[in-house]
């Protein structure tokens, strides 16, 4: 024990324990309680719910609704085309559920108070391309919020989880979590019979294309710190599709969505020579590809892949041609609500920069990759899927159950199950959460139990960043330059460093190949050991510490992976410079991992794909 | 610096500290009023701005690509439903906008205890809460158990 031995301690003692308040977290808590009015259901959070997670400042379209009640689409068809965008690797049986309830879901959100705009002729909602419906979205995570208060025992704000913590009477069990407040520093220990994780996926394991104070305009959240993951791999859970990571084609340094520009406002993009460039690399991408280049909408990663030719090739800049497309005042207010809903900032750039979308066109780029399971990507644990259709070795027992007993997912916990966004991770969050009270019912007799000896190891480790500070500080005059500690700006400019140079980031225009992820994973390994010697000066330090544990966890996975998947799948996400093609005989299959925390080992497999729709 | 707070109009409420989804909010311990101690983990989400009641906080873009002279000012009323925007260029130029952002009463949101306890013939079905009711079909789809097909 050290010098905070003396920190206060919290214990929670809970039902259904889920960690993080986002969309996922939300849907979790609604449902729980739905199905388990008498339980106690905890919802912890390292911000504050009413502006947490990827949707804290608004969203101007919900992007996965079928529309079942016109007709309009069916979840087979949702499936086809979730399966087409990331090139046929997907949990057919996890999409299919996400599609089959996402009505409800979106359905109660207009219920609940969120404007959904309508098609003026026939009284639909109003889409924005076929999946997509447009709202008026600047208060959708305040509104699913005050939902969520109404659902849980308890909500914990400014309280980071940092670990889960396991069950002493049996093995791969879950039996709660731990963590900090971030304001007093009192210690969290969280009694769970479930855990349902919902926290975020990961921006800034790359670097970013903006380096100085728009290091934080990430297209995905800064607070988006990969606890998702973390928390699931040290825990022993079997995770897939690391590798896949995204890519994001966006409205330079801003990262404006196009998605209404693209799919409503009918604008286009093109070279800088003003020619529309990926029909006339359509021949190309076949021969890197096959069949898959014929999939139509273009698969994302793919769009993405023409745009960096052209850009390669000395033809940038990309200019999306808004001029072409805003001729009405109707039109001009819903490019700028794009915007003003959810990316802010680009409204400060084209202010900033004199651009009048109205007049001249508007550069595109394409992003430093990110690793999430919930938008074209679907990076995540291996969950069981639905009771009443998955194949044999797709289900153990409980839906979004992962492979750790008693730990649930949603959002960009689960992998597999692309397009969710924010209606389908909510919608996730409902079937996890009503899986977790059927398990909490089959366990009665059989609570889990924490190790005390398990909780007093962690309180140390949690907190021990603080102390490498106080003792390594009185060695220097003043300043930020150690020779005992680094502090955490430091070790994440070490892990965006690599990760960019060695894992397929923007300044290798995303390639890599076996030998870089090998130095990469050296590096990372040393960084690893690194993380014993941060030094946190305050307890909002001592967040970005954890945080950034999270982040070298995710980023050492998404490594492995990407050595082990020996092709190139997702052309336009990141290329694997010695296996330059994609390759069905061998790779039709998901890339696996399993971290043992007994050994340190890393257990790489490949998982079947099972096609479940035609 | 992205936000930045006016010192002439911070009474340190502490609002924009409980708020703010990236922790990088914090009071001043000499000027007992906000400020922004990270910018460069600011996403410029404006979640800070709009809930100012001192209109004390505003935003000047990422010194990385945003040139100077502009600003986007943000009116946020919950107990009308409305957001309203004033954007002004560089060159002096402005735009407004005012968009709707809830269509119910605050706080008016029915819970999920509200309704009548689901029965164990739906608690062991797929079915979740309010299907298939909700989902305005007839019934939940499904697909036929474990079939696997060739693509």
């Amino acid at each position: 024990m050290g010098l905070f031995a003396s920190r206060r301690t919290r214990v929670v003692d809970s039902d259904v324990l889920i960690i993080g308040g986002g969309f996922g977290g939300c849907g979790a808590a609604y449902e729980s309680r739905y199905w388990g009015r008498n339980l106690r259901i905890v919802v912890v959070e390292k911000a504050n719910i009413e502006r947490s997670g990827a949707v804290a400042h608004g969203l101007s379209a919900i992007n996965c609704y079928m529309g079942m009640q016109w007709g309009e689409n069916q979840p087979e068809d949702f499936v086809r085309y979730a399966r087409g965008d990331l090139l046929g690797l997907v949990r057919e049986d996890l999409l299919f559920d996400i599609a089959r309830h996402v009505d409800a879901t979106v359905h109660k959100f207009e219920e609940w108070g969120l404007p959904i705009m309508k098609d003026p002729k026939t009284g639909h909602y109003q889409r924005e391309g076929r999946w997509q419906i447009m709202i008026h979205g600047e208060s959708y995570k305040p509104i699913v919020a005050e939902a969520a208060r109404k659902s849980a025992t308890e909500i914990i704000n400014r309280v980071m989880v940092t670990h889960l913590l396991m069950d002493r009477t049996k093995p791969n069990r879950v039996a709660g979590a731990v963590g900090f407040d971030v304001r007093d520093g009192t210690f969290y220990v969280f009694k769970a019979k479930a855990v349902i994780v919902t926290a975020g996926g990961a921006s800034h394991i790359f670097r970013p294309r903006s380096i100085g104070e728009g290091a934080g305009r990430t297209w995905y959240s800064p607070w988006s710190t990969a606890s998702a993951y973390s928390l699931l791999i040290q825990a022993g859970a079997k995770m897939i599709q690391m590798e896949n990571r995204i890519v994001l084609t966006r409205f330079k340094d801003g990262y404006g969505p196009v998605g209404a520009w693209f799919l409503l406002l009918k604008t286009y993009a093109t070279n800088a020579y003003g020619e529309k460039y990926e029909a006339s690399r359509f021949d190309e991408i076949k021969g890197l590809v096959g069949k898959y280049a014929e999939i139509k909408p273009m698969p994302t990663c793919l769009r993405n892949h023409a745009m960096l030719q052209e850009m390669k090739a000395g033809k940038g800049p990309i200019y999306m041609h808004t001029q072409e497309s805003l001729d009405t005042k109707e039109k001009e207010e819903i490019g700028w609500e794009d915007f003003l809903d959810m990316t802010i900032d680009q409204a400060v750039v084209w202010a900033s920069q004199n651009i009048d979308p109205r007049e001249k066109p508007s550069e595109l780029i394409a992003s430093e990759p990110y690793v999430m399971g919930s938008h074209a990507t679907c990076s995540g644990a291996w969950a069981s899927g639905p009771e009443d259709f998955a194949p044999s070795d797709y289900q153990w027992g409980y839906n979004r159950m992962t492979t750790v007993e008693g730990v649930f997912g949603a959002g960009d916990t689960i992998g597999g199950s692309a397009h969710k966004f924010s209606s389908g991770s909510f919608t996730e969050g409902r079937i996890a959460g009503k899986s977790a009270v059927r398990y909490i019912s089959d366990i009665a007799d059989s609570p889990p139990q924490t190790d005390d000896a398990e909780i007093e190891k962690l309180k140390d480790a949690i907190f021990k960043p603080l102390e490498n500070y106080d003792v390594g500080r009185n060695e220097i005059v003043a300043g930020t330059v150690s020779p005992s500690y680094i502090l955490p700006i430091h070790g994440l400019q070490r892990l965006e460093k690599i990760m960019d140079e060695y894992a397929g980031g923007v300044s290798t225009f995303y390639i890599t190949n076996e030998p870089m992820l090998n130095r990469g994973l050296e590096l990372i390994g040393m960084l690893r050991e690194d993380l014993d010697h941060v030094g946190a000066e305050s307890l909002h330090q001592l967040q970005r510490t954890w945080e950034l544990n999270h982040r070298v966890w995710a980023a050492e996975s998404v490594v492995r992976h990407t050595l082990f998947r020996q092709e190139t799948r997702w052309p336009g996400y990141y290329y694997r410079g010695d296996h330059p093609k994609l390759n069905d005989d061998d790779w039709h299959v998901f890339a696996s991992s399993q971290f043992d925390p007994k050994t340190g080992v890393w257990h790489m497999e490949k998982l079947p794909v099972h096609h479940l729709i035609s | 610096m992205p936000t930045f707070v006016y010192m002439t109009k911070c009474d340190g409420c502490g609002k924009c500290v409980d708020i703010c989804p990236s922790d990088i909010m914090h009071i001043d311990p000499v000027y007992r009023r906000a400020l922004n101690i990270e910018p460069n983990f600011c996403w410029e989400c404006y979640s800070c701005v709009k809930e100012c009641p001192q209109n004390a906080i505003d935003v000047r873009g990422y010194a990385d690509f945003a040139p100077l002279g502009h600003s986007v000012r943000v009116l946020r009323e919950p107990e009308k439903g409305m957001v309203s925007w004033k954007i002004r260029y560089r060159d002096g130029r402005l735009k407004e906008f005012a968009f709707p952002i809830r269509t119910t009463p605050w706080g008016s949101i029915k819970g999920p205890s509200m309704y009548d306890a689901p029965d164990q013939k739906a608690f062991s079905s797929q079915l979740l809460a309010h299907e298939p009711e909700a989902l305005k079909v007839d019934s939940l789809p499904s697909l036929p158990s474990g079939e696997k097909k060739q693509v």
